[in-house]
């Protein structure tokens, strides 16, 4: 037994639930001050001036603008084109102007009035047909096959337009940062899911020494994407602050402030046109992706990139032309939403799907059962599918669980004879794992472990646990990998002054990727100590008469020695593992996971509010680690993916938002989800660490398409937009 | 002002103005950091404590409110007999973040103050109140009706 494949309790967990564990804003550092953000309040507008009295403010208050900056006004991310504070112009609501802090948190807030700030309106942009005549923030290609010939020669042609709406984040604890100069170095301490990606992005703006710089993570109460790129800026405000005032400054948003002033989920409106043969075999998919990037880049590039390698969805397509573009508008910057485009493009294909069964006469299974991938098929990019692609078996295993295909008939025949009321709906989803192309080749993140005079190993990584449960697979891998006993192994806290920088924790590459350089390091750390012929299991040497001595003798003795050894591995793609970022052809993912889902759903027929009352998840993840939190990854995913399809919705009147609190913007209660029921159909992949492939992303794939189905299951009202809300279904109806 | 709080069985003289929020007092008064501010308008319910056994959001209570009242927050659970219903509740993976943990273990355990057996239809009814942006509420239900995991 190597504990692969048990579920310990997590070792943050009894720290969460007795209060004890430490965010950012349970922290208060000696002399600390609070900071605050003056905001625009127009979505386009010309900045004349800022001003600050001093004499209107508390006592002592400083205010930092852009004219103060000590270096680039750029926060660096994929370039360094977000402004850290506006600078002549505002591009969207909220946009930062300046910063002040002042001795309290009360006296930060009192003291934005003291800026005056005076500003020239000019027209904004605001939706994505108006945006489409601009020239986009970035734009992508993908073709295969000939789409035009296929699509003169099919039988059946047929087009649909799919849209998909902003989605908040809402993590629980909203941003927060508290900075610290001192000695001419800089202290960052927050909330946030990339520590280095903050660190880059201070030593830019600052121009100080890397070595000058250090940023730590604190317990991170929910990212889901939303914590990979702001936590940048907002370190880089509170380290303007701290540089100003000479004290530590605390920032932590309130919840108003988190909603309007922080990226989204991109909105998208996608079009098919979809080549069919007449017995239902996919032929051709020609189809425009338009998401709406808001005001700055920042992650759009990467995640139109993910979005064109999903928008197939899990079929065979002889031939495919993929145009996608991010468009840009004086909204938020939408960036980093869990799926990272994916889901968007997914419910598209997925609708696509229903739409052709339906012209078909072909109920949901079956048009997917007729075009699924199998191992050894080629992707549009050219990539040849590996053994464990899954998507028949998640296909089948959902409709033996659940009985999709007789329920969905009998509703659909029940809704003619008697109205509205309930429906199901199925849906077949994947997600690549790791990084995108040649991501991960470019990163080579490197994992150290090192041995302690104590005879322990210490893993260093910078990977932050924000809820997903790192905490507790890592060292699962690494005793598993060792052969290690349940004390001989202790990981590092992300802190960029002690740890390797082994990435982002993002793009369900952690327990994928760096988990398997924990898995390496560990192991050649091992077989160095118990040195030739010995080996270790349950954290004893064994040789060939049976245990020798506790591994964590011979651990401390070879310390006595050796010293503090270190191995440290940076992460290599497989040779095959190559992606033309130019033709957009290649593995742009080492494996994929797969999903089906299965949703039911109850509407009223009087407001056609429709509220999910069961779902069923079938996943192939390759072999779960630790299989409560892997379920635990997918029950919350497609929780998230029912609330963006049914009830999220982010209202926005003249670039300002009508729904900024959580009174208004609803994500759901227990009393709007189902019961969620997970099924891992595990099978190991080699790649991952003992066989693992990602998770955190694929749940949030499948829901939306999954209930849309049902809920036109129910009503027969078309579904093309989400979130479907009683106002948007009863447009549809009309 | 001074006004006399009880707070997980400990009564103190808390120097403040009457208006101040109970969860303020909480968390930067008495460094009781385990009641969260999730939205500071009581829509989330990661502030909840208990006041004279009653779920009660503490972003929404002034001070002045808690004169003569009994408070207890998510250390003073930890510290008394809900051992066994933490270490279930992180068992069935009911925590995840965190963020909404503590409001959310406050609500449940009032709950099984009262129904010590509750169904998934009265665990329901009681969190109504707390949001979880994690979990999907099923490790919280498993953890609260005592459902094993798998």
């Amino acid at each position: 037994m190597n504990g692969i494949g048990d579920s310990p309790p997590r070792p943050d967990g009894f720290a969460k639930v007795s209060g004890a564990a430490r965010y950012v804003d349970d922290v208060t550092l000696p002399g600390m001050w609070h900071g605050a953000t003056v905001r625009s309040p127009y979505p386009h507008a010309r900045v004349r001036s800022v001003r600050f009295d001093p004499a209107a403010a508390p006592e002592g208050t400083v205010c930092v603008t852009a004219a103060d900056l000590p270096g680039p006004n750029g926060v660096q991310l994929l370039d360094d084109g977000w402004p850290i504070l506006a600078d002549g112009h505002v591009l969207h609501v909220a946009e930062p102007v300046a910063l002040v802090a002042a001795p309290t948190r009360l006296a930060a807030r009192q003291a934005l009035a003291a800026v005056q700030v005076e500003y020239e309106p000019l027209t904004p942009v605001l939706t994505l047909e108006e945006a489409a005549s601009l020239p986009p923030l970035y734009e992508l290609r993908l073709e295969s096959g000939d789409v035009d010939a296929a699509l003169a020669g099919a039988e059946h042609v047929i087009e649909g337009t799919w849209s998909t709406g902003h989605q908040e984040h809402i993590y629980i604890e909203c941003q927060g940062m508290i900075a610290t100069f001192e000695d001419g170095a800089l202290t960052v301490l927050g909330s946030m899911q990339c520590p280095y990606y903050v660190h880059r992005a201070l030593v830019h703006a600052f121009g100080l020494p890397e070595d000058k710089v250090r940023v730590r993570a604190s317990v991170v109460g929910g990212g889901f994407g939303g914590k990979e790129d702001f936590p940048s800026a907002i370190a880089i405000h509170a380290a303007l602050l701290a540089r100003a005032c000479g004290r530590p400054v605390k920032m932590v948003y309130d919840r108003h402030e988190d909603i309007v002033g922080t990226s989204k989920r991109h909105p998208a409106v996608i079009r098919h046109r979809t080549g069919v043969s007449a017995d239902g075999r996919l032929l051709a998919l020609d189809a425009e992706i338009l998401m709406d990037g808001g005001a700055y880049k920042t992650l759009s590039p990467v995640v139109l990139s993910r979005a064109l390698l999903h928008a197939f969805g899990p079929y065979r397509w002889p031939s495919v032309r993929l145009q996608g573009k991010v468009l840009r508008t004086h909204t938020a910057p939408n960036s980093a939403f869990r799926g990272f485009g994916a889901p968007q493009v997914q419910f598209a294909v997925e609708r696509q799907m229903d739409l052709v069964g339906r012209a078909l006469g072909l109920d949901p299974f079956e048009i997917r059962a007729r075009n699924v991938v199998e191992p050894g098929d080629r992707l549009p990019t050219g990539q040849v599918l590996d053994e464990t692609t899954s998507a028949r078996l998640c296909l089948e295993e959902a409709e033996r669980r659940t009985g999709f295909r007789a329920r969905w008939r009998e509703l659909e025949a029940s809704r003619e004879r008697e109205g509205t009321k309930r429906g199901i709906g199925l849906s077949l989803y994947f997600h690549g794992a790791g990084f995108t192309g040649n991501g991960e080749r470019k990163m080579k993140s490197p994992v150290t472990a090192r041995l302690r005079e104590d005879g322990r190993i210490e893993v260093l990584t910078a990977m932050t646990d924000m809820g997903q449960g790192c905490a507790a697979v890592f060292p699962q891998i690494a005793r598993a990998a060792g052969g290690l006993g349940e004390d001989d192994v202790i990981f590092a806290e992300p802190d960029t002054g002690d740890v390797p920088d082994s990435g982002p924790t993002v793009a369900s590459r952690t327990t994928m990727i760096v988990g398997s350089l924990i898995a390496r390091t560990v192991a050649e750390l091992r077989d160095q100590i118990a040195g030739e012929g010995l080996s270790v299991s349950e954290g004893w040497i064994v040789g060939p008469a049976g245990r020798v001595e506790p591994f964590r003798d011979a651990a401390r003795r070879h310390f006595e020695t050796a010293g503090p050894v270190e191995i440290t591995h940076r992460h290599e793609p497989p040779e095959w593992q190559t992606f033309d970022e130019s033709t957009y052809q290649g593995a742009a993912y080492p494996t994929y996971a797969w999903g089906a889902d299965v949703v039911e759903v109850e509407v009223d027929p009087d407001t056609l509010a429709a509220r999910p009352i069961a779902a069923t998840a079938v996943c192939e993840v390759g072999r779960a680690i630790h299989p409560t939190l892997c379920k635990g990854q997918i029950e919350g995913g497609t929780l998230q993916a029912l609330g963006w399809a049914l009830l999220e919705e982010v209202k926005l009147q003249d670039g300002r938002y009508l729904n900024d609190r959580l009174a208004t913007y609803i994500i759901p209660t227990v009393k709007d989800s189902p019961q969620i029921d997970v099924h891992l159909l595990e099978r190991a992949w080699e790649g991952g660490p003992f066989g693992a492939k990602g998770v955190g992303a694929l749940p949030m794939d499948g829901g939306a398409p999954a209930v849309a189905q049902a809920v036109e299951n129910a009503t027969g009202i078309p579904v093309a937009e989400i979130p479907a809300t009683p106002e948007k279904l009863l447009r549809a109806l009309s | 002002m001074k006004i006399p709080l009880s707070v997980n069985g400990r009564t103190s003289e808390i120097e403040g103005h009457p208006m101040e929020r109970l969860l303020d007092v909480l968390r930067e008064g008495l460094g009781l950091t385990g009641t969260k501010e999730g939205c500071g308008e009581g829509e989330c319910g990661a502030c909840t404590v208990l006041i004279d056994g009653e779920p009660t959001l503490s972003c929404l209570v002034p001070l002045f409110q808690c004169e003569g009242r009994r408070i207890e927050t998510v250390e003073g659970i930890a510290a008394g007999p809900a051992r066994d219903f933490l270490e279930r509740f992180v068992a069935t993976g009911g925590v995840q973040c965190g963020a909404c943990t503590p409001g959310i273990v406050v609500t449940a355990w009032a709950l099984l103050q009262r129904n010590p057996a509750p169904s998934r239809e009265e665990a329901r009814e009681a969190l109504a109140g707390n949001l979880c942006r994690c979990t999907g509420y099923e490790g919280i239900l498993r953890a609260i009706c005592r459902e094993t995991d798998q």
